[in-house]
């Protein structure tokens, strides 16, 4: 299988290049349903972290985008394949490698509303991770002295000025239910720099928020990753954000990257059938003709869902699925040095806008 | 042509120990036969409260304090005018809902009975609001199937047993089931995927052409009304902010809010724009400012702001009267740099 490996070089300011903080080298993930049933919840997925970079992994529900995060996070592990951190391969088999791994690693949630704990305030959800990664176990329970001395009340203050939450006194006292949406998550944030990480993988960080709000909180995000110098996996269903927030983008498909590049040549010039349905398909403010006011359309004579067992796991729903399609399952196949798409009709789908706009 | 639903000088209230959360304030709109009015707002605007309410939908603590909604449809004997949906009787309105109002709940899963089959559930609904023979209400269901593009052998299946996509159209099968004059979507789609999101919102342009109903559409989505709705209203902190056509809200948005919601699309098509979004959080209803909800967000906000009374009125400069905007102070558009 073709793979880009490392060898991609974002656009925009700032990834560094050489050893990726993260990688995942052609992990994959299955699930036993019963009956002998199996799901191919990731096939064979590669990618690298840098820092100072985003990478963002699109795909419907389903697609497996958050199972592959999670097997970054260490919460599953891979029936194949390796994760690498800073170039050393991760075994997080005891407690202790697992909890130095989740002091380099941070998972942000969705849900704001449902990943604070209710009863316990900011301050709570704060100084459990720095005493945990930062001072070390020991200092937790008050057993054995501090490792290392930190200074507690600068380092919240520090905290809540990188997720700007201040004055952080006011804040700190705080219960979940006392915070906005967009204040709620910024905690999150704040959670996951506790541990001074130098990964964090956000899965849908604002998908969950007004709409109003988003933009502040990505910008957020993008501040913190080029000030801290953070690795960031972005994990979204909405490519149109991926686009202005990411390096590089991954469409997913079936537990496959189907397509994978610099974020606007992507979503600017898409290859694979799938992205192009995808971009198409994405409300456009601009399309004021749309067949959304006539509702003229021709049929449909594809369904919307579903992927294929054999093959390409797109074929049942590709406008230009042929045989070849539905016996062989494409691989990665390289574009351009920063570019790939695994389909057997990229002769066919050009350069050009969607074939179903 | 009259509005088949005009709501007026309604308002909704929250009773609560520390007082009245004015949820909905003074808010007056109106449904044209057959359009597709869109309702935008955040989560907290009042979008769903407005319309929950307009069909006394809502339970205790929320009480209507004012205000009026009528209902004219082509069904109702012309001699009795409009129906005052706020004075009827329970069994006047029981035979008013569904039959003449319908609605599509945002989420199918919990607003589908998980123990009775597809075909179940919607012949339920022609049983309990038209006169038919059992025969005629399975026929009924089964052609409905055909229309939202559901296969017939589906009518067996129980919710479970379908995807997110396929239940949503159930809902908007049963829906439409009754024929009705009104049809009220709440986020009908927010939680699938852009593909399935798409199918269906192209089958509802289908149907509406086919059968004429008009569609009240709820959602925080701003760029999916622009290309969806006949016009937009944009609700805020409980009030309508600005009322307009889709075109002119897209080309010549008034009230600050709007434009502001506009800059808060990242967009996959045309040249990267520099995005801003809207600073600060949505308005808490218990603690509303005096005059403009949006003043304490607003870059263009003075202290006059404080004491503007919020009304909807016709724009000077606008090309267009039916564009109104509760923003006294709508200032010239920035030359964009």
């Amino acid at each position: 299988m073709t793979t880009t490996g490392n060898g991609v070089s974002p656009n925009g300011s700032g990834p560094d290049h050489g050893t990726p903080a993260l990688e995942a080298v052609a992990i994959s993930k299955d699930f036993r349903l019963g009956r002998g049933q199996i799901l191919h919840a990731v096939r064979d997925v590669s990618f690298s972290l840098h820092s100072g970079g985003v990478v963002a992994l699109v795909g419907e529900s389903g697609s497996g985008k958050s199972t592959a995060a999670r097997m970054l996070a260490g919460q599953e592990r891979p029936t194949s394949g390796t994760i690498r951190l800073a170039g050393e391969p991760v075994s997080v088999s005891s407690h202790r490698a697992f909890r130095r791994y989740k002091s380099q690693v941070q998972y942000v949630f969705q849900d704001p509303f449902a990943s604070l704990n209710p009863v316990h305030t900011v301050r709570y959800h704060l100084e459990r991770p720095i005493r945990l990664h930062q001072i070390g176990p020991g200092g937790f329970g008050g057993m054995a002295s501090p490792r290392k001395e930190i200074d507690l009340k600068r380092e919240l203050d520090r905290l809540m000025e990188q997720v700007r939450l201040t004055p952080a006194r006011d804040f700190l006292a705080k219960y979940p239910h006392e915070l906005s949406g967009g204040q709620r998550q910024r905690v999150s944030f704040a959670r996951g720099l506790a541990a001074r990480p130098t990964v964090l993988l956000a899965d849908e960080p604002v998908s969950m928020l007004d709409v109003s709000i988003r933009l502040e909180m990505l910008a957020l995000l993008d501040d913190l990753r080029k000030r801290l110098r953070l690795a960031l996996l972005y994990i979204t269903h909405d490519i149109a954000s991926a686009r202005y927030f990411a390096d590089e983008v991954l469409v997913m498909y079936a537990g496959q990257v189907v397509e994978r590049g610099p974020a606007e040549e992507v979503t600017q010039q898409p290859r694979h059938p799938y992205t192009q349905l995808l971009i198409a398909s994405a409300p456009d403010p601009d399309n004021l003709g749309s067949t959304l006011r006539t509702g003229n359309t021709t049929r449909r004579d594809k369904p919307v869902v579903g992927a294929a067992d054999t093959g390409c796991p797109f074929n049942l729903r590709c406008p230009l699925a042929d045989d070849r399609c539905r016996r062989e399952n494409p691989a990665l196949i390289q574009l351009s040095p920063t570019r790939s798409a695994a389909c057997w009709r990229l002769d066919e789908t050009g350069a050009g806008p969607s074939p179903s706009s | 042509m009259s509005p088949v639903l005009e709501i007026s000088d309604f308002s909704v209230a929250y009773r609560t120990p520390s007082g009245d959360v004015r949820a909905v304030d003074h808010v007056s709109l109106s449904l044209h036969p057959g359009e597709v009015l869109g309702l935008a707002g955040e989560s907290g605007s009042g979008k769903s409260t407005l319309v929950y309410g307009a069909c006394r939908l809502l339970r205790p603590p929320a009480a209507i304090t004012g205000g009026s909604v009528r209902y004219r449809g082509r069904r109702l004997a012309p001699a009795a005018g409009a129906a005052e949906l706020l004075r009827l009787r329970p069994d006047q309105l029981r035979r008013l809902r569904w039959r003449e109002i319908a609605i599509v709940f945002q989420s199918a899963m919990s607003a589908l009975n998980p123990v009775l089959s597809v075909r179940d559930q919607i012949t339920d609904v022609i049983h309990a609001h038209m006169e038919v023979s059992r025969a005629d209400a399975r026929d009924k269901a089964a052609t409905l199937l055909d229309l939202v593009g559901i296969p017939r052998n589906r009518l067996r299946s129980y919710p479970h047993e379908l995807s997110g996509g396929m239940r949503q159209r159930v809902m908007i099968a049963m829906a439409l089931a009754t024929e009705p004059e009104v049809v009220i979507m709440d986020e009908p789609t927010t939680a699938l995927d852009v593909v399935v999101q798409r199918d269906i919102l192209t089958q509802i342009a289908e149907l509406r052409e086919r059968l004429g109903f008009a569609v009240l559409f709820i959602t925080h989505d701003l760029s999916l009304l622009l290309e969806l709705a006949d016009r937009i209203a944009v609700m805020y902190g409980g009030q309508l902010l600005e009322v307009a056509a889709a075109a002119q809200i897209k080309s010549e948005p008034a009230h600050p809010y709007t434009k502001g919601l506009l800059n808060s699309f990242p967009s996959l098509h045309g040249p990267r724009r520099d995005l801003a979004g809207i600073p600060g959080s949505p308005p808490d209803l218990r603690n509303l400012p005096p005059g403009c909800p949006f003043l304490p967000r607003c870059a263009s906000g003075t202290d006059a702001c404080r004491d503007v009374p919020m009304r909807l009125e016709p724009i000077a400069t606008a090309l267009d009267p039916s564009h109104v905007t509760a923003c006294p102070f709508v200032l010239p558009d920035e030359v964009p740099a």
